[in-house]
């Protein structure tokens, strides 16, 4: 059997797309001492959001711009819960995750309620028939640009490092001058707009239209994916392409004769128990952020 | 105008924050209610009154209040002790998957046998679920949020799976698996009505819980565990252990619901057992304080409004997914406002200890 590895890895770098981009954003967030479970519903609010204008405007990147502003604003209440008011972190991410999706769904339903389900203006893949290199924009843009650059913010600008002291020890922070709150709200917002992008990524570069449920558990991945890569942001990519490699080949395997008997959903719950396996080999003992989960009022 | 902390904080500001969390629920969905062209008034009396007015909405509501009495016990037992195990859904359909497999493979048992049989498989089954998360938690130390979070499409996966293969309906070729001997079924409180045993046993275990938690020794080391837990190891309390134990309950609590669900209601398995009672499990503990009375209530007012969307999506032409966001917004606006608590609004500069930086609000 002739095992087709390049089309393997070029689905891998297609799946991998959202998920370092609402990785990254999570990882932004919990660098500033946030956990934010809301990102199942931003990436969700951004994949349908993005889907709505790209379908009434035919333009993808309103539908990009779009799915950004409908990220900043998720990411500003997730701010106003957990920063100024010191909500529960749990609490105000699950909360948050409830409400965007159920008012995602709702739109959809008032909308498209006949269920003829329109196809949105897409993004078109570059390269094509360069194998591996036939991709969407926003993989190249993920890969090149965004992780390098975040990278090169997060250890070298002052807001990289502010953001750094604000997660680590608010208190000093604040003391140094850092203004805690408003760092933690631009960090809040800039990582929901990512993950807003990696969620738009699915309806207007993969499928090109939106179907309930998604995002389908990709925001929790992303969560585990930023304790696997301990806060840093090349682990964090690649752990990204290790869930990417084993869902593509999950795909791959499913179409392989050899395989058919294996149950397809086995197949498709496979890159979960692989993420939860990597936890737990390489997630023991990691350090969190020093305030983590804290929000920062002054004594 | 000013915003400044508040020293202490009075009495009545709980119960004034609650309320005004409802005021503000009603006007922020009062838009998209108006955007589905129906009036917010008539929506708000169809989520709330309108199922309490006739026997058979009482009954309704209590039916749709049963699958959440469980999961939100379970959570609530849960993040008590400091064990955010936000994996109630992927427990709950655990516990339907293990209750089905004495249902399908035991057809035969009467009632006696095959009702705690069923009931107990399924407790074992949310417990096996929400083993492997507590246990990396204890024993290497991995974030319980994300292990839990992320069995649950593993279990609606699992599901699914047994659906589309061995369990697939034997009759029509649907995925939903045969219906179940007939020993299994819950019986019903009242004749004609719907409402089965699953809500009495799920009353009885708020009774259980509250019990353990205001009267015992155990629910004293349990308060302690999640209020403060440096101060509780340092008292010899071993909060571990107790987050451990507490985590396997709310896994069974679940998981139990989840056989309730299918013996009382459905009597087979399908995909869409769960209709997220999981995740609505996090909102009835945390507006009902994680204590078990506030369980029991949420979970009624959830019941009301799930049964309302309903109604209101058939006469009003109002989606049902509506109940969900005025649930979600109701838990962020009691939050929010609990939170808020913390603040008081000031007219005027203090005059006495004006420039004191400690005053200022942080923001």
């Amino acid at each position: 059997m002739d095992f087709p590895l390049l089309a393997v890895l070029a689905a891998t770098l297609t799946i991998a797309t959202p998920l370092v981009w609402a990785a990254l954003g999570a990882l932004i967030n919990e660098r500033a001492g946030i956990l934010n479970l809301g990102i199942e519903g931003t990436m969700y609010a951004g994949a349908f959001v993005g889907f709505l204008t790209a379908v009434t405007t035919g333009n993808p990147y309103l539908g990009l711009g779009t799915a950004v502003v409908a990220g900043l604003a998720a990411g500003a209440l997730m701010g106003l819960l957990t920063v100024t008011l010191g909500v529960n972190q749990h609490v105000a991410g699950i909360g948050t995750t409830l409400l965007l999706v159920a008012a995602c769904d709702f739109t959809n339903r008032l909308l498209f309620a006949t269920g003829t389900q329109q196809a949105a203006a897409s993004f078109e893949r570059w390269f094509p028939g360069l194998g591996v290199l036939a991709q969407y924009p926003m993989t190249f843009v993920a890969f090149l640009v965004l992780a390098p650059v975040l990278w090169w913010v997060l250890r070298s600008t002052g807001f990289g490092l502010r953001l750094h002291a604000v997660g680590e020890n608010p208190e000093a922070a604040d003391a140094a001058g850092i203004p805690v709150a408003r760092t933690r709200y631009a960090a809040l917002m800039l990582g929901s707009a990512l993950m807003a992008v990696g969620g738009s990524f699915l309806t207007l570069s993969l499928l090109g239209s939106f179907t309930l449920d998604i995002v389908s558990g990709r925001g929790w991945i992303c969560i585990a994916l930023v304790i696997f890569g301990r806060w840093k942001v090349w682990p964090v990519v690649a752990g990204a392409l290790l869930f990417g490699f084993t869902d593509a080949l999950q795909l791959q395997l499913a179409i392989t004769p050899m395989f058919s008997g294996v149950p397809n959903e086995l197949l498709i719950a496979f890159p979960y128990l692989v993420v939860i396996a990597a936890l737990a080999v390489w997630g023991r003992k990691v350090r969190y952020p020093g305030a983590y989960l804290t929000p920062y009022r002054r004594a | 105008m000013k915003i400044l902390l508040r020293a202490g904080e009075s009495r009545w500001l709980a119960p004034a924050a609650v309320l005004g969390a409802v005021v503000l629920t009603l006007l922020l969905t009062a838009g998209p209610i108006r955007l589905a062209g129906a009036n917010p008034v008539a929506a708000y009396q169809r989520y709330t009154i309108n199922p309490l007015t006739t026997p058979g909405g009482i009954g309704d509501v209590l039916l749709a209040a049963t699958p959440l009495l469980f999961t939100g016990l379970a959570v609530a037992v849960a993040f008590r002790v400091g064990y955010f195990n936000i994996g109630a859904e992927g427990q709950f359909l655990a516990g339907a998957i293990a209750a089905t497999i004495p249902g399908l493979y035991l057809p035969g048992l009467p009632a006696v046998l095959a009702l705690p049989l069923a009931a107990a498989s399924g407790a074992l089954g949310g417990l096996i679920w929400g083993f492997l998360p507590a246990f990396l938690k204890r024993r290497a130390h991995i974030d319980e949020v994300v292990t839990t979070l992320l069995l649950n499409p593993v279990a609606l996966l699992l599901v699914q799976g047994l659906l589309n293969g061995p369990w697939r309906n034997s009759e029509t070729g649907f995925p939903d698996s045969d219906r179940y001997g007939a020993g299994y079924t819950l019986p019903t409180l009242a004749e004609g009505s719907r409402v089965h045993w699953g809500f009495v046993i799920g009353l009885a275990l708020v009774v259980v819980v509250f019990v353990v938690m205001s009267f015992t020794p155990l629910g004293l080391r349990l308060r302690a565990a999640g209020q403060s837990p440096g101060a509780a190891r340092f008292s010899g309390i071993r909060v571990t252990t107790l987050q451990f134990r507490s985590a396997l309950v709310s896994g069974a609590l679940a998981g139990l619901g989840g056989a309730v669900q299918v013996l009382g209601v459905q009597h087979q398995l399908t995909a869409s057992i769960s209709n997220g009672y999981g995740y609505t499990g996090v909102v009835v503990a945390t507006l009902g304080a994680l204590t078990a009375g506030g369980v029991l209530l949420v979970s009624l007012l959830l019941g009301d409004i799930a049964v309302g969307a309903q109604n209101a999506s058939i006469a009003l032409q109002l989606p049902t997914q509506m109940g969900a966001i005025v649930s979600s917004t109701l838990l962020l606006a009691v939050v929010a406002l609990l939170a808020a608590r913390r603040y008081r609004v000031v007219l005027r500069r203090p005059f006495v200890r004006r420039r004191s930086t400690a005053e200022r609000k942080d923001a």
